[in-house]
Parts: C-alpha cells; structure tokens; sequence
C-alpha cells in the first residue's frame, strides 16, 4: 500500500514538478559548478553549474517510462516464450529455446552499432523523430533482457505441468490455455516478480549507455542513469551529484517490487498467513 | 536419461553452427574499424588504413568471411587479432585464469551470501531480519557495478589504505605473493559479489515462500519435524529450480568475464579483452570469445535440464 | 625588416659573434619558441644545440623499480605495426631510433652519433639528402652489433607495402642506402625542408635485421620476434601480455653513461584515465600515468595533499569544431556532403562567423580543460615560429545574433530563426568521450540563445575514426552539419597538420573518403600558399606560408578552434620525467630518475 503511494509519488513529481519547479535543465553557470543543496539549487548543481533538481525531474520522466515499459517488454516476451517453451514437448520447445541460448550469447554492444547502422534511419522515417526513439529503446532494452524471465518460467512450467493441481484441471477437461492461465502461470510468477524489479533498475541504466551509442535520446538529454554516470568521477568531490539519482531508482525499485508482491498475493490462492 | 542427454547434445551442434552464422553476421556488420586510431594521426595517410582493411580481408562479402572462418574454426585454427597480430587462443588462454578466479569467486560469494540469507528471511518473512535483507538487495541492483567499484576504491584504497585497486598480473611465488593476489581480488570480488547476491536473495528467499505455503510442508510439519529438517529436507531441494537455472545462466559469465568490473580494476580478464576488442571492432578475437560462452550457454542450459529431472523427479523429458 | 635581422643574428651566430643561447632568449623575446629557433639556426646553417635532459643520477641502476599505467595498454611491441601511441610507447622501452624530440623541441640523438647539419655535411644545401652517423659500440640486447645495413632493413621492411607496416609514409618517397658500416645517407625525391621523420622519433624505431629479416613483406605477422623485442634500448625485454603488462629489465649494456637509473620497468595496462590519475596523484600506487584527460576540477581535487601531480607539456595538438561547406541533407550520385553541393546554411560566411562568436571558448577551458587547454583563434598552434598573430577571437551571442539578422534569419515564434520558412537547425556530430559531450552542451546553450536549434549527435569513436566506406557516420563521411574532434600534431611541423586541407584532398566517395580535407573546403589562396611551403627551404619565407595558410582558415571559419590542447600526465612527486609536447611520453625514457 505504501509503496503504491510512494510510486504515485514519484510519478507525479516528475509529471507535475516541471510545473512547481521553473529552472531551466540546460542553464550553464561553470561559476556555480558543483554546489552542495543549497535554497537556489535544492538538490545541488552539477559540474557545469546545470540545476540538478530540474534534471532530475525532466529525466525522471523519461527513466520511469523507460523504466517501467522496458520491464513491461521483457517480463511479458520471457513469459510468453517461458510458457510456451515450457508446455511444448515438441520442436517448438526446442526452438524456443535455442532463441533463448541465441539472445543470451549475442554481445550487446556490437548488436547496438549494428541496429543503429542498419536501422536508424528507417526507423526515424517510421517512427517518427520522439515517440519513435522511446518506442525503439524500449523495444530494445527489452529485447535484449526477456532471456532470463524466459528460462526461470520454463523451469517452473516444466515443473508445475506435471503437479497434482494441474493433472486434475487437465482430468476435468481444461483446455491447455486455461491450464495456464488459471493454474500455472500464479504459482510461476514469484520469479518473474523478481526479475521485473531487476529489469527497472537494470533498464534505467541500460538507457543512459544507449543515449551514448547514439540510440537514445540526445546526450544531453538528463536521465536517471546518465546523471548517475556523469556524477561517478566526482564521487568524492561532490557526493551529492551521486546521491539523488541513485536514490531516485532505489525508491523506483523498491515501490515496483512491493507492486509486484501485492499482484502476486492477490492472484494466488493460498496466501502467507 | 542418457538417451536425453545425447539426443540434446546431437541437436546442439546444428544449434551451434547457427548460433555462429548470427554472431558472426551481426559482428560483421557492426560498423567500426580496428585501425581507427590512425585516423587523427598525420603521419598516417587514410591509405594506409584503408590498405590494412583490405589486406586484413575486411571488405570482402560476409558470406566468404564467415566461411573462412568456420574452414578454419573447424581445423582447430581460431584466427589472428586484427590489432595485436597474435593468435586468438594465445590472447585468450593468456586471459582465462585470471577470469576463473576472480568471477568465479565472485559467484562463490554471491552464492554463499544469497542461499543462507533467502532461506533464513524466506522461513520469517516480513520480521526485521527479512525486512533488512530486502533493504540491502534492493540497494544492491539499484546501484550499478561502475558506481559501486568506485565507491569502493574511495572507501577501502583512497580513504583507508587497506587494499590496492589496479589489479597486478606479475607473476611471482611464495606466501606473500599470494596474499597479495588475494588482497588485490578482494575489492573486485565484493563488487561483483555483492551485486549477484542482491538479486539472488531476492530469487531464493521468493522461491522458498512459493514452497514453503504448500500442503505438503504443512503436513511434514504436522508430523512433528523439526523446522530445521523441514526447510533442508522438504522445502529447499523443492525451491532449488529457480535458482538452479540462474545459476545456470550466471556460469557462461565465470569464462566470459565481468565487462564492467574487469575495467574497473584493471584486471586482466576475457571481459576487459572482449570489451576492447569490441571496441576496437577486432572481429577474430570476439568472434571466438563469444562462440566459447555461446557453447557454455548451450552446456550449462543442459546441465540445468538435467539437474530439474533430479530436483523433481516428475518432470520428464522425452 | 623582421626577416633581414633574423638573418643577419643566424650569420653572428655562425661565425661566433652571438651566442646561440643570446640568439634563442632574442627569439623567444619576439615570440618564437625555443625549438623553433634552434630549428631555424639549424637550416639557417647553425649546427643544432644538444640540451641534454637534467640528468643526476652518477651511476647506472639502483634506482629501483619504475611503474607505469597506460590507460590503455598497448597491444603490440613492434613499432612498425603501432596502430595507436600506446603501441608506440610500449614498443619505444626497448626499441630506439636515431634522435628523439626533446622537453625544448630539440633533436637529441639517441642511436646516431651527431644530428646532421649543414656544417657536420649532414645536410646539403638542395634539402635532398641527409647523411646520418651511428654511434660506434652501439650492441643489440642479444649482443649483436647496431649497423647501417639495420637502416637500411628497416627502410626495405616499411615500405614494402606487402608488410602492412603502419609507418608506410614515412619511409616512402625516400632512398635509404649505406655509406659505410656506421653511415647511410636518405635522398629525397623532391626538396624536404623537414627532413627529421624518417628514422627519428615514433615511427623511427629501428628494429634488427638478423631477427626480422625473413619476415618481411607477406610474412610480417609471423616474426616471433613481434612479441619479444630485442632492440637497443636501455630496457631489455622481460614479459609482455598484450593489453595487459609489460615487463622490462635494466639493460646492462647500454649505450649511454649512468643510464638508465631503474632496475626494472613495469608498464600497466587497461581501466580509465581517472582511476590512473587516483593510483598516481593520490594513493602513489604507481609513479607515473598517460594521457590523463580527466576535467582539471577532478585533478585539482586530487593533487590537494596527494603523493602525486599532473604535468602538462605543450605541443600543437588542436581540438576544433570543423564546418560542412557541402550539404549533407542531398544526395548527388550516391554521396551526400558531395563537393557538387552548397551547405545552404553555412556557405554564408556571417553565419560562420556567427557560429565562431558562440563558442564559449573561457567556459569551455573553465568546467572542462583547465591548465590542460589554451584558448586559441588558430587552427596552427605551434611550433612558436608558425603560430599567427594576426587572429582574434571572441564570444558574444549579441554580435553573434545581429550577424544573423543581417543574413536574413529572422526570430521565429518559438526562439528558433528562420530564413524563407526553413529552421536554422544544426547537426553537431563528434566522438563519445566525456570533455567532448560537456563541450557539446555548452556550445549548444549558446547557439539557442542566439536562436539556432541544434541537435547533438555521438558517435562510438571506433566507428567515427573508421575507414569503413559503407558507414555514413565516420567523420570523414560528415553527414553532419558541424563536427568536433581533436587532430594532434605529432611533429614539431606543420606540412602534414596542413597540407590535409589542400582542395585536390577533399573526401569523396570517388577517393572513398580517403581525402583528409573533411570540411570539403577550397581556396585557391590557401592551395597555392601549401605548395609553395611543401618546397620552401627558406625557413622563415616557409613559415609566413603556413600563418597565411592558418589565416585563411580563420577568416573563412573553416575551424572553430576550440581549445589547443597540452598533454596531461599524472607523475609522482619525486619521479623526474623528461617529456615534450613533441614527442611520444617514453620518448626521452633513459633520461627519466627519481629525485632521493
């Protein structure tokens, strides 16, 4: 519950705060480099003297979307191919699964240039220039994390698939979708709760490297993770650069995780007493 | 069983060989150069970097690469690094130890952290020992790898002096040789640790509640067991699916190395190799680094396979 | 009047009227620098000074061990294949050349026996030939003898296009052959004012026939020699894992006096420039550090109450912001930023003009370089003698604004000008790298106050140093409007640093973007005057054509100068480096000692 309203929070600082909080993010003042919090700068300046409260307000925006529909992308491909995978005891398993081994040896960052070689110019005309590039960080971040989620819900299926519960749904005559739906995919999601969790905070950093390769949004452009980045060199010289963005995602991480508790206690049965 | 296994290890050679053809596409058609550093210099006309291209087979068509390389791969012959002009195995074989000990320590700890701490929180959720686990892994993957090392090397080399942060590969013997390789490998080893055990807490201690509610557990304990033999006994061997597959997706990673952390300290790992030679668009070098951890990614999924139809012996394969 | 005093203080120096210290003060008093002078006394016919690095050190060894970090390790140790400096420096620990650029500019002989001048014969008057002595005793690390037929091997072996040697141009365009066992002689094919690279410097490192000999051309790769060097050095190979470590020990044998000063040698390789600041400057884990580019604030921070400090060492390297004269939006015949276009903003001068008033070059040095930069109109930095005094800079986005207006580009509605309904809107493409991102950041901020939009861009700086010719994101290719990088020069001369910009050298797709002139630029002036000095051997007539040269480009805005860079290292209190901005860091390495 209060993680529900702590995540409510958060969202609306970064939605209404622009409104409240009218400091531009790009204002450069090397003079005002590096201040701790002060009544001017509430959350301190970084080394270009830019206000870090605007910038993180303007890129909590962008982190939590990101964020959370790069989870959203990867817990929904891993389940489904987990669950299809793990219900399969044919080709397709089999398939599903060299996929899986396929995404999981492929090295990132040559796939990235790659895209952006191949890609990017197609992908802008079709697109469009700003929800086009959200659309394609998602789809990539995403794309590049179900693999995990995948095999834990395949190990899970091929587990539950053969559990007395399950055998007598099957006895009753359920068709194999509901036996998914109704009765193994709620005792599989523990793991993937988890990996969801793992997933925000693995793609709000995620962001900040693509934004580098040229995939993201412009450089300049003030997220979560990138200022994280940027503050790591001046760790020791002016920690509060550092503090506010790690933060930021600890609570986004947190709040996400109670979510997903609360989700899976409502759809399963048996509850811890 | 083992009709299983030989089926799936006949099948993962196709798979293999597929695996190979995408990777290999996709580093080659990944933009870059492995000479770009000459670009800027003046005494270095653009010629010259053009002719190395050429001559390292670089402008041929794809299709004639790849099968180059697997004509060679299948001899046993692994290429030559574009950027250093020695052989692959060479750089590799020079690299691997080093890799094995650090990440396989790592996951070592993160194991001996993660299993004790999930069961122990698992059997009291929500007491305050469960509460401050949670805290900890929380702040564990939300921070990542490239901040936490430096947070480390403020604290234990800068602030207090106890531990050295570059990551010394001369070789040496006796006693105190070998404290200071387990001195150096100590603030790596925490890092990567310490991130791995985050979220692998998270997995057991989720597992173990998802076990631990069954009737079965209940009935076990109905019969008078101790708590003790009910958790080993009934309740772990149960949960140990989930966590037996991230392990098993975390092993390829013990021979491919940890990018990030090998960077960081200036450890001499397949991770800071691949990371450079991806950079550097040295195709032969990742090439081969990548196919090895391709096949331990097919290996560790099998062996992951057949260590489920141990934990449970209902699941069948046919 | 300058030029005729000149001339008649290099005769009083000549004929011993002046003292040459007295010629090289008078020099730096008229703004030229002390390597400049020398060089000019030394074509002007004065045999060139010998300062030798300080030095106190009366014995060899015993100096202990001396730990270096290169941030990035070098990968390979035969000079000839240096991809990078790193390979350079890594392989310049155990191999030598002739003579290496010292701390003032000065040619110090390290191999030969004396620097060739006009008086020792060394030099003839056309500028066709050098005549170059070895020192005599001069042994390889296996005992072997150093002779002029090594010279000329290594001639041989570079420019046979079938070793794939990185030094090709150096040695190409040039004879090499052998007076007698101690002498060879180079012949130019046409005037070479600047004679000094072949043999001397970087890629001249001189490598031993009897081991290299049977792996030239196709077999190059195969040396196994390219892993264990045995060179002259004063450092005798011990270990190398590439990327990694390498190891050296002191060499026993050497040919200098009391040199070198340490037992062994331990070159580090791989992690950022910031850590190897931290493991020098502030825990002394190691002695000494390359190529720090880390923000001078982070520096400052760490040098307050360290083991360590940063050392700067001017040389002529330029990081710029380089303008698209063509048009990267259209396509003619399959290529884009084609010479048959006009960029139809930036072909207006005022709006060059305007982009060079909004480069806030005080800022930029400010927040990002610090001590490492100096603010800077000129494209051509250095050697003194060639710097012009005749350009200015400024930043103003008033000035900048109203030149704007007079070309035409209005204030739209939402602060963005506009010209017959096309946005003044910029594409700002450089190389991912930290200072460079910041620098993009503070250019942008001015550019919108004066009401251009511009769109940053960031390329993996292994693909935007390609040579790929399918890759449209290589700074050659230029599909950008504006591009910024850093070109350094690796010479104290300009003929390479200029002679890119020559109109026959501008990038196409018909020389596959090979041309170095990237900005796609031609003036006639500016090509005549490069020709003229390619042959000019009058020193100081050479001289004027390359500051014409450089003014040219600053009244064309062809490159917004951004900052002119120093190199930064990171050396313990007590190490006594001897760098030069000129040189390579381990260039000068047998000079280096701790101070007790």
């Amino acid at each position: 519950m209060i993680s529900a309203v702590l995540l409510l929070l958060l969202i609306a600082a970064v939605v209404i705060g622009p409104f409240i909080w009218r400091v531009s993010i790009s204002d450069i003042d090397v003079v005002a480099g590096l201040q701790g919090p002060s009544l001017a700068h509430p959350f301190g300046t970084d080394d270009l003297g830019q206000d870090l409260l605007a910038r993180m307000i303007y890129g909590g925006r962008i982190s939590l979307a990101v964020g959370l529909a790069a989870m959203l992308v990867s817990v929904f491909v891993g389940t489904l191919i987990g669950a299809l995978a793990g219900m399969s005891r044919g080709a397709l398993g089999y398939a599903l699964m060299w996929l899986t081994d396929l995404f999981l040896s492929l090295p990132q960052l040559p796939l990235l240039l790659m895209l952006i070689y191949l890609f990017r110019d197609g992908l802008k005309a079709v697109f469009g220039p700003e929800g086009g590039i959200f659309i394609l960080i998602v789809l990539v971040i995403g794309g590049l994390r179900w693999m995990p989620v995948a095999r834990l819900v395949r190990a899970q299926f091929l587990s539950l698939r053969e559990k007395e519960f399950v055998e007598a749904a099957r006895a009753l005559g359920a068709s194999p979708v509901r036996q998914v739906v109704r009765h193994i995919l709620p005792n599989a999601l523990g793991p993937v709760i988890i990996a969801g969790t793992i997933d925000v905070a693995a793609a709000i950093i995620a962001e900040s490297t693509l934004s580098f390769l040229g995939l993201g949004f412009p450089p300049d452009t003030p997220t979560w993770g990138r200022i994280l980045y940027d503050a790591k060199d001046f760790l020791d010289i002016g920690p509060h650069w550092a503090l506010f963005p790690g933060g930021a995602i600890f609570i986004a991480v947190v709040a996400i995780n109670f979510i997903g508790d609360g989700l899976r206690d409502a759809l399963d049965a048996r509850k811890v007493i | 069983m083992s009709q299983y296994i030989l089926r799936r290890l006949m099948i993962a050679i196709p798979s293999l060989l597929g695996i190979s053809l995408v990777l290999f596409f996709v580093l080659a058609l990944a933009p870059g150069d492995p000479f770009s550093e000459l670009a800027t210099n003046p005494n270095v006309p653009p010629e010259v970097q053009a002719a190395l291209r050429a001559k390292f087979g670089l402008d041929d068509p794809i299709y004639l690469r790849y099968l180059h390389w697997l004509a060679a791969m299948a001899q046993g012959d692994w290429g030559f690094s574009f950027v250093s002009r020695v052989d692959v195995d060479t750089l590799i074989l020079q690299r691997l130890p080093t890799t094995l000990y650090v990440v396989g320590s790592s996951q070592l700890l993160a194991l001996l952290i993660a299993i004790p701490v999930g069961v122990y929180a698992a059997t009291r959720p929500y007491s305050l020992f469960d509460q401050l686990a949670n805290t900890f892994a929380f702040i564990g993957f939300s921070l990542p790898t490239f901040f936490t090392g430096i947070l480390f090397i403020l604290i234990f080399s800068v602030k207090l002096d106890w531990l050295p942060f570059v990551y010394s590969s001369v070789p040496g013997s006796g006693i105190p040789w070998l404290l200071e390789m387990i001195r150096q490998a100590i603030m790596p080893v925490m890092v990567l640790g310490l991130f791995q055990a985050a979220s692998m807490t998270r997995f057991v201690r989720s597992a173990m509640l998802d076990v631990i509610r069954l009737d079965y557990v209940t009935t076990a304990r109905a019969k008078g067991l101790g708590q003790a033999k009910v958790i080993v006994k009934h309740v772990m061997r149960n949960a140990m699916i989930p966590v037996v597959t991230l392990i098993a997706l975390q092993m390829p990673a013990v021979f491919g190395g940890a990018i990030v952390t090998e960077q960081i300290f200036r450890i001499p790992g397949i991770g800071s190799l691949l990371i450079s030679s991806i950079l550097a668009n040295d195709t032969p070098v990742v090439m081969a680094v990548t196919f090895v951890f391709a096949c331990l990614v097919v290996l560790f999924n099998l062996i992951a396979d057949v260590l489920y139809g141990w934990l449970d012996p209902r699941i069948s394969f046919r | 009047m300058f030029d005729k005093n000149l001339r008649g203080m290099i005769d009083d120096v000549k004929d011993g009227r002046m003292d040459r210290r007295a010629f090289v003060k008078r020099m730096i008093a008229v703004g030229l620098t002390a390597p400049m002078a020398n060089q000019i006394l030394a074509i002007g016919g004065v045999a060139m000074a010998q300062s030798p690095n300080p030095y106190k050190p009366t014995k060899r060894g015993g100096g202990g061990p001396l730990k270096l970090l290169w941030w990035q390790g070098p990968t390979l140790l035969n000079p000839h294949f240096a991809t990078g400096t790193k390979d350079q420096d890594g392989s310049r620990i155990f191999y030598e050349p002739l003579a290496s650029w010292d701390v003032d500019g000065h040619l110090n002989p390290i191999l030969a026996a004396e620097i060739p001048s006009i008086q020792n014969g060394g030099l003839s008057a056309d500028a066709k030939t050098v005549t170059w002595k070895l020192k005599p005793g001069v042994k390889w690390h296996d005992g072997k003898p150093l002779t002029a037929d090594d010279l000329v091997f290594n001639w041989e072996y570079a420019s046979d296009p079938a070793t794939a040697a990185v030094s090709i141009e150096t040695y190409s365009g040039l004879t090499v052959e052998k007076i007698d066992d101690l002498t060879i002689r180079i012949t130019f094919k046409k005037p070479t004012p600047f004679w000094a690279n072949a043999f001397v410097g970087a890629y001249g490192c001189i490598i031993p026939k009897h081991l290299f000999a049977d792996y030239k051309g196709g077999k190059s790769r195969e040396a196994p020699n390219n892993l264990k060097p045995v060179g002259t050095g004063p450092y005798k190979f011990v270990e190398f894992k590439p990327g990694d470590l390498i190891r050296g020990e002191i060499n026993p044998d050497y040919h200098m006096a009391n040199r070198p000063s340490f037992d062994t040698i331990e070159m580090k390789g791989g992690g950022d420039a910031v850590s190897a600041a931290r493991a020098v400057i502030q825990t002394g884990e190691y002695d000494f550090a390359w190529n720090i580019q880390v923000e001078d604030e982070v520096l400052l921070r760490l040098e307050k109450g360290g083991k360590g400090k940063a050392l700067f060492a001017v040389g002529g390297d330029i990081e710029f912001i380089a303008i698209n004269f063509t048009d990267p939006n259209t396509e003619v015949d399959g290529e884009r930023s084609s010479i048959k276009t006009k960029h139809p903003i930036l072909s207006d001068p005022k709006v060059r003009q305007a982009l060079a008033l909004l480069v806030d070059r005080d800022s930029v040095k400010k927040a990002i370089y610090g001590r490492a930069g100096r603010t800077t109109a000129n494209y051509l930095n250095g050697p003194e003698e060639f710097v012009s005094k005749n350009t200015k800079w400024e930043f103003s986005v008033e000035k900048a604004s109203a030149l704007l207006e007079q070309a035409g580009w209005k204030l739209g509605s939402d602060g963005i000008r506009e010209k017959d309904g096309k946005k003044l809107k910029l594409l700002y493409q450089t190389s991912i790298n930290g200072p460079r991102q910041k620098t993009q950041a503070i250019v942008k901020q001015a550019c919108q106050k004066a009401g251009i939009d511009v769109e940053l861009k960031s390329v993996v700086a292994s693909v935007f140093f390609s040579s790929d010719v399918a890759n449209p994101d290589t700074y050659a290719h230029f599909y950008a409007d504006i591009e910024m990088f850093q070109i350094p020069m690796t010479q104290p001369d300009p003929a390479l640093h200029m002679r890119r910009y020559h109109s026959r050298n501008i990038a196409t797709k018909e020389n596959k973007w090979q041309g170095p002139n990237f900005p796609r630029w031609a003036n006639k002036e500016f090509d005549a005057a490069i020709d003229a000095a390619d042959t000019e051997t009058d020193p100081i007539k050479r001289a004027d054509l390359y500051i014409k040269g450089n003014d040219l480009m600053w009244q064309d805005n062809v490159m917004i100068p951004v900052m002119h860079r120093l190199a930064v290292e990171a050396s313990s209190n007590t190490l006594r480096p001897a760098l030069s901005g000129w040189a390579n860091q381990t260039d000068n390495l047998q000079d280096w000692y701790r101070e007790s």
